[in-house]
């Protein structure tokens, strides 16, 4: 069964859009196969805008792999923008790829990656406009599995009527052995039909489905246990893990898209995962054990990714690059390389000391200087003790004095509001921390201009970490904080002047913190706020707090449960929590006992310099720490000579 | 420094592709292609690359031109062969000639466009045609960054007519398609292949039922027999001598 192209009818539509070349496709880097030569055939989607999904890693590195199989095919979807989503709602256009324009429908994997919960209702209108059924018990042989991954598939239950699977953790190994289950399968003829093929995926005993598992609830709605409905299920899915990254060098050939997107450059993620222990951090938590890849493979890398791409930028990604074990020589190599060429290097830089300024240094020889940001997260020296972001308000501004007298003239400084047993006072003393900056900064660098950025968001509580079971504060009193904190900068009006605010105010935090630690019952809150217009619950501008608080109103009353008990309420250490048949390595006792040091203020070391604390992941995935050094050096790259033609 | 002029196309779905999109993947498939490209000198040194008048996001073309600076000599056909293939299928490089004296700029003043009216029988569009040919003015509204304009999109069209080419592909199902071939004159404020479209319907009310589709076949310099000269025709002459 060939599929043909629904170009023809988007073509007659794209005229009357906004940025139409985003579903165009024709990215460098973008693979196009015929259809009938294949055997299994993936949707990749990132649920957002095309702008922010195409520079997506993930989603890249699956394309990849999967399309570096002769017999599968790989093509990618994103979330199309409400003007489009009306015209081919009313031509009768579906969801379609941007690869090859195939429809979504035909496809035998759509693979969704949530890197947040506030993709959910787009997921819901990407399937309606495929002309999938929203929910998978509605859904025929014929019909694409939905799986989802994704940080946000630690705990897929608000989803779990949606989805037929997820895959918790690394994908690169998990889409293989998937495209191996579904191409036997299919060479047997479907056996069996849809409950055939997603039990085969669950017998792997790291797929989830979740449709093979009941909730039972407790009078009092929290919830009494999560078990298998038939007896060759797992109890408990269990996370990947892709270890040695130097096996696994991708994105190898990047997207380059033609439409402007958020990231314009090659990112390489030079490790991953991050046992630095940040209590609020999911991907820190569920990302375990830290795996580098080493300095001659990022280096090979970021050389074939700039000869491909084109791209004349470099990130070198990770939960926090400066840690990795080889940095410095990195940096230095790197620089040198590209020391006479117009490519800058960057470093997200968010850990707070002296070094990641020398870094930031080295990166900047050939004249681009990128900004320096820090994250100390919390205002207060004892906040930061509760959240395990060790560092002193000295260190902070000795740090951002140094980057002051070398020459940067602007700083950004990220915190959290709303944070576990967090104060009006605990705020304040950001304002404290920027007026010393700005202080101790105009000393320094000896003159006045010299500016630096706070940038506030609302702490939002994850699953699979320590805070998993505390309350959230209520908009209110977030934005009552935001209110004071603003005020107390802007009350010294020479330093305040040199101090940029940005925040986000409490309303989106709830709702990403009902969707975060929901059950299956917030899925039919989902659905209703879907049903009542709601699409990019991320941007500012199409999101409504008010709809969603009366969809809650609309649906879970009937429930037993409303708003509040999913988002202001401290959960006990007793309580099921949705995602504990969900194994993320993490052993529930350690979050708890780490939950309760936090409340006294107690800090946790990292296990790459100090000894294993027990967290439970590297001997219950069977993982361990992989980190440097190599003691291998980058050497100079030999200058190209003539022109080069790309193939 | 050696300045070399290319042609290029927008073709298919790439006719989507909106100039800062162009100019975006131009400057990458200079680094994809390791074209020695020259730099402006100061503190944000910028490639030296400069553009003819670019055709409207959405509409295809056969007939773009840029110039850019080169600080080695390279063989301008090695250099078209390389940036075509660093360009996505769609943005194609047709034709590389060392510049000649004088600018680019000043050898472009009309495009002729061909404009595929999908749904609307040549006949109809003949009858709009030739009351905007008629009409003395025509004035057509467009939104401008300044506001609703006003303008006459009649004056600067030096030629509009329905063309038959049997080899053109008609729609497919046999459903009738109206070919207009439309030689503009470069004015101010422009006037767009759009704005004549909407002076055929204030004219005659014809209004085709699917998006009109829009090719630019040609730019350059408009002769008395409204005729359009290729911009790169003087430089070719030169070619053999070499760039400078």
């Amino acid at each position: 069964m060939s599929v043909s192209s629904v170009f023809p009818q988007l073509e007659q539509l794209l005229p009357r859009v906004s940025k139409p070349i985003q579903y165009v496709g024709g990215e460098l880097g973008a693979v196009v196969k015929d259809w009938d030569a294949t055997t299994v055939r993936w949707a990749l989607m990132y649920p957002d805008a095309y702008e922010v999904g195409l520079p997506n890693q993930g989603v890249q590195i699956l394309y990849e792999v999967l399309n570096e199989q002769p017999d599968v095919l790989a093509e990618r979807t994103y979330a199309v923008w409400p003007d489009l989503e009306a015209l081919m709602k009313e031509h009768g256009v579906p969801q379609f790829t941007v690869d090859a324009h195939r429809p979504v429908k035909a496809f035998d994997v759509l693979g969704l990656s949530f890197a947040t919960e506030l993709g959910y209702t787009n997921m819901l209108s990407a399937l309606d406009l495929a002309q999938i059924p929203l929910e998978s018990k509605d859904r025929t042989v014929d019909h694409p599995i939905v799986l989802a991954g994704g940080h946000a598939s630690f705990n897929p239950e608000p989803i779990a009527d949606f989805i037929d699977a997820a895959v918790l953790g690394d994908g690169e190994e998990a889409v293989l052995e998937i495209t191996g289950i579904i191409r036997e399968w299919k060479a047997e003829g479907r056996p069996g039909g849809r409950d055939e093929i997603l039990l085969r995926l669950a017998r792997t005993e790291s797929i989830y489905v979740p449709r093979f598992y009941d909730v039972d609830y407790l009078p009092d709605g929290r919830i009494q246990r999560v078990v298998p409905n038939r007896p060759d299920v797992p109890f408990r899915v269990a996370k990947r893990t892709t270890m040695d990254l130097d096996a696994w060098p991708y994105p190898k050939k990047p997207l380059v898209p033609l439409a402007e997107t958020v990231h314009e450059r090659y990112a390489v993620e030079i490790f991953r995962g991050c046992t630095r222990g940040c209590r609020f951090c999911q991907a820190g938590m569920i990302t375990r054990p830290v795996r580098e890849r080493s300095i001659t493979t990022v280096g090979q890398m970021v050389k074939e990714g700039l000869e491909f791409s084109g791209y004349s930028e470099v990130g070198l990604l990770s939960l926090s690059s400066a840690d990795h074990s080889e940095i410095g020589d990195m940096c230095s190599g790197l620089a040198q390389q590209y020391a006479d060429t117009n490519v800058s290097l960057s470093l997200p830089s968010t850990r707070v000391d002296a070094f990641n300024i020398e870094l930031a240094q080295e990166l900047s020889r050939n004249g681009r200087r990128t900004g320096l940001t820090f994250a100390p997260e919390g205002g207060s020296e004892r906040i930061r003790k509760v959240i395990n972001k060790m560092v002193t308000k000295e260190d902070l501004i000795r740090t951002v004095v140094t980057a002051y007298s070398n020459g940067w003239r602007q700083v950004k400084l990220y915190f959290m509001c709303g944070l576990p047993s967090e104060t009006d006072e605990d705020v304040l003393e950001i304002a404290d921390m920027a007026h010393e900056v700005i202080r101790a900064g105009r000393e320094a660098a000896g003159t006045k201009d010299i500016r630096c950025t706070v940038s506030i968001g609302g702490f939002v509580p994850k699953p699979h970490t320590p805070f998993q079971w505390a309350k959230m504060d209520t908009p209110e009193v977030i934005d009552g904080r935001l209110r004071m904190l603003k005020q107390a900068i802007n009350s010294d009006r020479s330093l305040g002047r040199a101090i940029g605010f940005r925040y986000h105010d409490g309303e989106p935090s709830l709702i990403e913190g009902l969707l975060s630690r929901g059950d299956r019952r917030v899925g039919k809150v989902i659905r209703r706020v879907w049903e009542k217009g709601g699409r990019f619950d991320g941007w500012s501008e199409h999101f409504s707090y008010a709809r969603w608080v009366e969809a809650c109103t609309e649906v879970l009353p009937d429930l037993g449960v409303d708003l509040d008990w999913y988002t202001t309420r401290e959960r006990e250490e007793t309580e099921v929590l949705p995602w504990d048949h969900l194994d993320s390595g993490l052993d529930k006792d350690w979050l708890w006992q780490d939950w309760q040091d936090s409340m006294s203020e107690f800090e946790q070391d990292d296990c790459r310099w100090t000894p294993c604390f027990d967290c439970g992941v590297c001997p219950s995935m069977d993982t361990e720490i992989q980190i440097g050094p190599t003691g291998k050096k980058l050497l100079p790259l030999t200058p190209v000579n003539g022109l080069r033609v790309p193939v | 420094m050696q300045r070399i002029r290319l042609r290029y196309a927008k073709r298919g779905p790439l006719r989507f592709t909106s100039h800062r999109d162009f100019a975006r993947a131009f400057e990458r498939a200079l680094r994809r292609a390791a074209v020695p490209i020259a730099f402006s000198q100061g503190f944000t040194p910028h490639p030296k690359i400069s553009y003819a008048s670019a055709a409207p996001t959405g509409v295809g073309s056969e007939a773009e031109y840029l110039e850019i600076g080169l600080q080695t000599e390279t063989d301008p056909e090695e250099l078209r062969v390389a940036l075509d293939a660093a360009l996505s299928p769609g943005l194609d490089v047709l034709e590389a000639v060392p510049a000649g004296a004088g600018s680019l700029a000043d050898r472009i003043d009309a495009s002729l466009w061909r404009l595929e009216l999908f749904e609307v029988t040549p006949a109809t569009a003949q009858e709009a045609v030739t009351a905007f040919l008629a009409a003395g003015e025509v004035l057509v509204e467009r939104m401008t960054k300044q506001g609703r304009r006003t303008f006459d999109a009649r004056a600067a069209v030096v030629r509009c007519m329905v063309v038959t080419e049997p080899d053109l592909p008609s729609g497919a199902g046999g459903v009738p398609c109206a070919i207009i071939d439309l030689v503009v004159r470069q004015v101010t404020p422009a006037v767009r292949p759009d704005d004549v479209l909407s002076g055929l319907r204030v004219v005659a009310g014809l209004e085709p039922p699917v998006p009109v589709r829009v090719t630019r076949l040609a730019q350059g310099t408009l002769t008395a027999q409204g005729e359009i000269v290729d911009p790169l025709e003087a430089d070719r002459q030169g070619v053999g001598i070499g760039g400078h």
